[in-house]
């Protein structure tokens, strides 16, 4: 409830508090600087071993071997790169969309349970978690090859006489991907459901809300924060993937990551470092733009109310 | 203060009766014997009986009948079979310490709980098995519930959009409620811009918009600081006295209970020790829990000696006192005899065996100067602690700790509970 934020009670040493004073107001930095203490050890180490790398190999696409813009020249008639870019999009929207429609419910659900049975099906929801994504992957090449689970089951019952194409496909993706990211999605909602005061649907009711109303008009709104929260992170997920569809995915579904993996086993680095800095700024262009949304700024922010 | 309503009734100016333009604001009273009352807001202000049946003011309350009710829970707040006839028009206040099960009763009768066994009946028509969605009945929370997504006029709208109302008359009828519980202009606001009384009004203003036959309020005052809560209380039967409509209302409090309500239902542990007008609870507490929770009350232990005009005669500790009694009592039977402090006065020069009165003798153990009054701790002979509360004025000889005077009351407030 209230407006800003929360400041932890920590004891500054002397020379903070003296600087706090001088900086006086405006001065995020003299205000902050006891916090700052404590996360510069994560930063210096996020610097040396994550930011410099990343922003070396992203520079390569446009100094390697000396400066110019002729690889995003390239890419502006690459049709590999458009047709990979278009297939990464649908995609990461399909699976956001899967992932929305099929975690909602279960966000829905979730946030309405109490005790052991909140407990468990959290638990079911956390499980693919703390598995690893090759692993699922290859659970989902077991369920759909040519004579996995999925096509035996249906031969032993007679449905078909030849095997059905599942594994390399699109389909196959989607199904995957949206598996996996599911969790990703359920969790924000049913963190914002969950903060709902039980009593908005119930005076709703009682308003003369039927229960579609009661979820249209004031559950679903109220939840849009994590809405946009589990389907921003599902979506900006779904754009890097590489391991699912490379596993599960066919050769003409191939995404942005496979084809920037398939450059650097060309050895070709500047091309895949140009690649990768395109799909980074198509990420962040997205978040920026959902930034501008309204009501989204807010539902970055932890609690709302 | 009664029945309550009458003395506010002139202050009624109500240009804004949601209920419409019937002229005359009625207030059907407490007990169902009870007066009625016809105030006059417009020319003429007799109801004329059928002339605009919907509209009418004696037809504009629920009547609520509880029979049997029952919600049995491992937890704190079951209830365990209530019997209630709440007539149309009346303000009823379900009285209890938390637990006793009196918000669990309100949320039955809202359709938010379904009882375990007995029967609700609104207007002779059982609800059991009607979502709240169908019940038709306002509904005022403690946390006021207002939707933070939506502004004032979108809140107070929101029933009416639930029933099909066109834009142009939801606009109107939100204007005119928020002008009834005085907060116009507030339209564009969103909830979290109010004063936590401002968000009351608003939840107010959206439970009898649509002009329900019943008003369920759990603790609304509860969440508000003393003074906001006492103008919110006057304001509240301002609105009761207005609408006409059947009033069912939750609170601990019992101060609050005894201003606003036409009759409270006190309850403990399920069921309803007593109820009755608020004088008749005060006066007249039917056992030890009531007595003890509405207002203060010393308790006189003693022996029954026999019955005497109707009236017990009793020992307590060496002293022969007369109280009231629901039933007669059989000598030697152990009883408890309860005075309010305040009914209580010292009597030093009064005279012994005065007709009407109980008198003992007692010693100031503390003495506490408390502005409006004084409040004084006594001790009996048999060391029974007695509390006297005196008015205070500037001629009255404050009493010495240490002191043995003689106090005396009316035996017409003395009860065997």
């Amino acid at each position: 409830m209230s407006a800003g934020t929360p400041r932890l009670p920590l004891p500054l040493p002397a020379w903070a508090a003296k600087r706090t004073k001088v900086g006086a107001r405006g001065s995020i930095l003299a205000e902050h600087s006891g916090q700052f203490l404590l996360v510069a050890p994560l930063v210096l180490y996020m610097l040396v071993f994550y930011a410099a790398p990343v922003l070396a190999m992203l520079a390569r696409s446009v100094i390697d071997p000396h400066p110019t813009l002729h690889n995003f020249a390239r890419l502006s008639h690459d049709a590999v790169f458009f047709h990979v870019f278009a297939n990464t999009v649908l995609t990461a929207v399909i699976v956001t969309a899967g992932a929305l429609s099929l975690g909602y419910p279960v966000a829905l659900a979730l946030s309405r349970m109490r005790g052991t049975a909140a407990t468990v099906t959290l638990i079911i929801v956390l499980l693919p978690f703390w598995t690893s994504v090759l692993v699922r992957s290859y659970a989902w090449m077991v369920l759909l090859g040519r004579h996995g689970l999925i096509n035996e089951a249906l031969r032993a019952a007679g449905v078909i006489d030849t095997p059905l194409r599942l594994l390399n496909t699109a389909f196959a993706v989607d199904l995957a991907m949206i598996h996996i990211l599911l969790p990703y999605m359920i969790l924000p909602i049913a963190g914002v459901l969950r903060q709902l005061d039980p009593a908005l649907p119930r005076a709703a009711a009682g308003l003369g809300a039927t229960p579609w109303g009661t979820f249209r008009q004031v559950v679903l709104p109220l939840s849009m924060p994590g809405v946009i929260a589990g389907t921003l992170l599902v979506f900006v997920l779904s754009l890097g993937f590489y391991i699912t569809p490379a596993l599960v995915g066919g050769p003409r579904d191939m995404m942005l990551s496979q084809l920037i993996a398939q450059q650097v086993d060309l050895l070709n680095w500047p091309y895949a470092a140009c690649l990768s800095a395109t799909l980074l700024l198509a990420t962040l262009a997205l978040l920026g733009l959902c930034q501008a949304l309204p009501g989204v700024r807010g539902a970055l922010r932890p609690a709302i109310r | 203060m009664g029945a309550g309503l009458s003395a506010d009734l002139p202050q009624v100016d109500s240009p804004h009766v949601v209920a419409g333009r019937d002229p005359a604001i009625h207030v059907q009273s407490s007990d169902s014997r009870a007066m009625e009352q016809t105030q006059s807001a417009g020319e003429d202000g007799r109801i004329t009986p059928g002339r605009d049946a919907a509209n009418s003011l004696l037809d504009r309350g629920a009547k609520v009948s509880l029979a049997g009710l029952e919600k049995r829970f491992d937890l704190i707040g079951a209830v365990a079979g209530i019997s209630l006839e709440i007539g149309s028009g009346e303000f009823l206040t379900l009285l209890g310490p938390s637990g006793s099960g009196k918000t669990t009763t309100l949320m039955m009768i809202a359709g938010f709980e379904t009882p375990t066994g007995g029967d609700i009946a609104i207007d002779g028509r059982s609800v059991i098995g009607t979502p709240p969605h169908k019940r038709n009945i306002g509904m005022v929370f403690q946390n006021y519930a207002l939707f933070p997504h939506l502004t004032v006029a979108e809140n107070i709208a929101f029933p009416l959009k639930q029933r099909g109302m066109d834009r142009a008359a939801r606009a109107r009828l939100v204007t005119d409620s928020l002008a009834m519980v005085r907060l116009p202009g507030y339209q564009a606001r969103y909830p979290r811009q109010l004063s936590g009384g401002q968000q009351q009004r608003v939840a107010l203003a959206r439970a009898i918009v649509f002009q329900p036959r019943l008003l369920l309020m759990d603790e609304p005052l509860g969440a508000l600081d003393k003074q906001l809560r006492e103008s919110l209380q006057l304001e509240m039967r301002r609105l009761h006295a207005e609408l006409g409509i059947t009033f069912i209302y939750v609170t601990h409090d019992q101060e609050e209970a005894l201003i606003m309500s036409d009759r409270i239902a006190v309850m403990n542990e399920g069921r309803i020790a007593q109820v009755g007008p608020p004088e008749a609870l005060y006066d007249r507490p039917c056992d030890r829990f009531v007595a003890a929770f509405i207002g203060e009350s010393n308790f006189l232990p003693g022996v029954a000696r026999g019955m005497e005009d109707g009236m017990v005669v009793a020992d307590c500790g060496g002293t022969i006192l007369r109280a009231i009694a629901a039933a007669p009592m059989s000598p030697g039977n152990p009883l408890t005899l309860t005075v309010r402090p305040e009914r209580m006065h010292f009597a030093n020069g009064v005279a012994e065996d005065a007709a009407g009165q109980n008198a003992m003798r007692a010693t100031v153990t503390e003495a506490v100067f408390a502005g409006e009054r004084c409040r004084y701790l006594l001790r009996c002979a048999d060391g029974t602690a007695l509390v006297l509360k005196e008015p205070s004025r500037a001629a009255t000889r404050r009493r010495q700790v240490g002191e043995e005077l003689r106090i005396a009351w009316s035996v017409a407030d003395t009860v065997v509970v």
